[in-house]
C-alpha cells in the first residue's frame, strides 16, 4: 500500500526538504510507522507517546479528517494521499 | 520601539525569533508573542492611552510592531453601548454591547486583528497578503491591502453570502472560492501558505494577527471606566478572540491599569457547530470536530485550532459556554435590532441567544455587570434575516392610497419592537 504523504515546512527537516514522501501501510498508524523508520524524528513530531495524534495536528486521508474516518485505524490503498497539517485560526 | 522579546510556543515553551512562523517545530503548537513586560509597565499608563486618537494603536505597547504601524488609524475603539432595552428585555440590571459591527473600514472585529498582521506583514517585507476566511477577514484583508497597494488573495468557502463575496471583490484582489467549509479553506491555505510563502494573516502572521484581538478586551475594560466586567460573552469559531479577551484582560491587570476582579467568560456557538461549547457542556478537555450545520457562517468552524485556549480561558474565569440554534439566532438578531438599533450578523444572534439563556439557566446572574460581544454587521448577511423580515406595503404616490393603508394599520394590534 503505498500512499503518498504532504510533509508541512516544519517537518521537512526529517525529510531533506521533500514536500511530499512516499510510505506503505495498512492504515494510517502503520504508514506512521514506516515514515518513522524512513525519516526518523517524524512520529514524534506527529504524534504523542501515547501514539495518539498531537491535538495541534490534524491528519487528513484524501482530504477528510481522519477524526471523521477511523482515526489511525483508518484503512489505507495504494495511491491515497495523506496530509499532516497543522492546526490554523480563524473565523466570527 | 518594541517591546517584544520574541515567539514562544504556547504548548511546549520553545523559544523562536520573531518572523513569519506560527507553528512550533518541536510540538505543532501555536506560537505567541512574548513582551518584555517589566518595560511596558514603565511605560504604560491610562493618561498615556487616553491622550491618543481613539482606534486599537493607542494600546500600542501590548501590540507586536517593531516599527510604526502603517494600517487601522480609524479601525477599533468602536461603541460599548449601554444596552437599556435590551437590558429590560432580557431582565437585567446593566448590559453592555460592544459594538465592532462598526468597525472601520470593513464593519466587524476583523479589521483589528489584520491592522497588526498587515502592518507587521510590511515590517516583514512581504509585498503579497492572503487569509483564508469565513468571509469578514477576507474583506478587511482586501480593504487593508488595497489602501496599503499590496497584492492581494483571498480564499472563501464557496457557499458564502454575497455580502461577504461582493465585499471582498470590490476591493480587487484575487478572490478564490473553495468547494468545501472553511475546515476545507483552512487545509488547502495551510498548503498555499508553505508553498507560496506570501504573508496569510491567520496563519504564517497568526501569532501577530491575534494580538490585534486584545484590543476588543482592553477596550471594553477602558470604556467601563478602566474596570474589567462581570460577565462577558464572547463568540467562538476558531477559537481566537475569546482567549485573546481574556489575555488583554490579565495584561491590563499586571501592567496595573485595571483593578483584579472576577470577570466571567461565556463561549457562545451555534448549534450547528459547537465542538467547544459540546466539550464544555462534557466537561472534556477533548474537542470533537464536527461538521458544521448553521446559518452562522463566520462560525462554522468544526475544526476550531484555538477550541483549546477558549476551554482553558472559560474555564479558569468559572464561565461556562452554551449554543443556540438557527431559529434562536434569527430572532435574537431582530431582538438586538428592535431593541437597540444594532444590525448584526448570525455571530452576533448566537451570542445574544447564548446571553439570553445563560440568563435564563441563572449562570448569569441578573444583577451584575453583562457585555456582549458583537463582531460583525449582519448588512453583510441579509440572507440570514431575509424571510424573518416584513415586506414593505406597496402603494402607489397618492395621499389617498397611504390614508387607506393607515386605516387599515391602525384597526392592526400595534406590532412589533414591543419585545423590549
Amino acid at each position: 500500500m503505498a500512499v503518498q504523504v504532504r510533509i508541512p515546512t516544519p517537518l521537512r527537516k526529517f525529510t531533506a526538504g521533500k514536500d511530499s514522501v512516499s510510505a506503505e501501510g495498512e492504515s494510517v498508524a502503520k504508514v506512521i510507522e514506516d515514515l518513522e523508520e524512513k525519516h526518523p524524528g517524524l512520529k514524534a513530531r506527529i504524534c504523542e507517546e501515547d501514539g495518539s495524534v498531537r491535538r495541534f495536528v490534524n491528519v487528513y486521508l484524501n482530504g477528510d479528517d481522519i477524526r471523521f474516518l477511523d482515526n489511525l485505524t483508518s484503512a489505507v490503498k495504494n495511491g491515497d494521499e495523506l496530509s499532516i497539517v497543522p492546526a490554523i485560526a480563524g473565523g466570527l | 520601539m518594541s517591546f517584544v522579546n520574541g515567539l514562544k510556543c504556547r504548548e511546549c515553551g520553545e523559544r523562536y525569533e520573531i518572523a513569519p512562523v506560527h507553528v512550533c517545530e518541536l510540538c505543532f503548537g501555536p506560537l505567541e508573542v512574548e513582551y518584555n513586560y517589566a518595560a511596558i509597565k514603565k511605560t504604560i499608563s491610562r493618561e498615556l492611552i487616553e491622550s491618543r486618537p481613539p482606534n486599537l494603536w493607542r494600546y500600542r505597547e501590548l501590540l507586536p510592531l517593531d516599527g510604526e504601524p502603517l494600517t487601522g488609524f480609524h479601525s477599533g475603539f468602536t461603541p460599548l453601548v449601554k444596552a437599556d432595552r435590551l437590558a429590560r428585555a432580557l431582565g437585567v440590571d446593566e448590559l453592555y454591547v460592544k459594538d465592532d459591527s462598526v468597525n472601520h473600514p470593513t464593519f466587524s472585529y476583523k479589521d483589528r486583528v489584520v491592522s497588526v498582521a498587515l502592518s507587521k506583514a510590511v515590517e516583514l517585507g512581504f509585498d503579497t497578503v492572503a487569509c483564508a476566511s469565513t468571509g469578514n477577514l477576507a474583506n478587511s484583508v482586501a480593504a487593508h491591502a488595497a489602501r496599503m497597494g499590496l497584492r492581494c488573495f483571498v480564499f472563501i468557502p464557496d457557499n458564502l453570502e454575497r455580502g461577504k463575496v461582493v465585499g471582498s471583490a470590490i476591493y480587487n484582489p484575487t478572490p478564490v472560492a473553495i468547494s468545501g467549509n472553511y475546515d476545507d479553506v483552512n487545509r488547502l491555505c495551510t498548503e498555499i501558505a508553505d508553498k507560496y510563502k506570501w504573508a496569510f494573516a491567520n496563519i504564517n502572521l497568526r501569532p501577530f494577527y491575534t494580538e490585534g484581538a486584545k484590543t476588543y478586551g482592553f477596550e471594553v475594560a477602558e470604556q467601563l471606566g478602566w474596570k474589567l466586567p462581570a460577565h462577558i460573552v464572547v463568540p467562538t469559531a476558531g477559537g481566537t478572540i475569546l482567549p485573546k479577551v481574556a489575555k488583554g484582560f490579565e495584561e491590563l491587570v499586571q501592567m496595573g491599569l485595571v483593578e483584579d476582579r472576577p470577570c466571567k467568560i461565556y463561549s457562545a456557538q451555534a448549534s450547528g457547530c459547537a465542538p467547544v461549547v459540546n466539550a464544555l457542556h462534557r466537561e472534556s478537555d477533548l474537542i470533537e470536530p464536527v461538521k458544521p450545520n448553521t446559518i452562522a457562517k463566520s462560525i462554522a468552524i468544526g475544526n476550531p485550532a484555538d477550541g483549546y485556549y477558549v476551554l482553558g480561558a472559560v474555564r479558569k474565569s468559572g464561565g461556562w459556554g452554551e449554543m443556540a440554534t438557527d431559529k434562536e439566532i434569527v430572532e435574537a438578531i431582530q431582538l438586538l435590532a428592535q431593541t437597540e438599533g444594532i444590525f448584526t450578523e448570525p455571530a452576533g444572534g448566537t451570542t445574544v441567544a447564548v446571553t439570553k439563556k445563560l440568563i435564563e439557566q441563572g449562570r448569569i446572574p441578573r444583577d451584575e455587570a453583562i457585555v456582549i460581544s458583537v463582531t460583525g454587521n449582519g448588512y453583510k448577511t441579509i440572507e440570514a434575516v431575509n424571510d424573518a423580515v416584513a415586506e414593505p406595503h406597496q402603494i402607489s404616490a397618492k395621499l389617498s392610497a397611504f390614508d387607506e393603508l393607515y386605516a387599515n394599520l391602525s384597526q392592526e394590534p400595534a406590532k412589533q419592537a414591543k419585545s423590549a
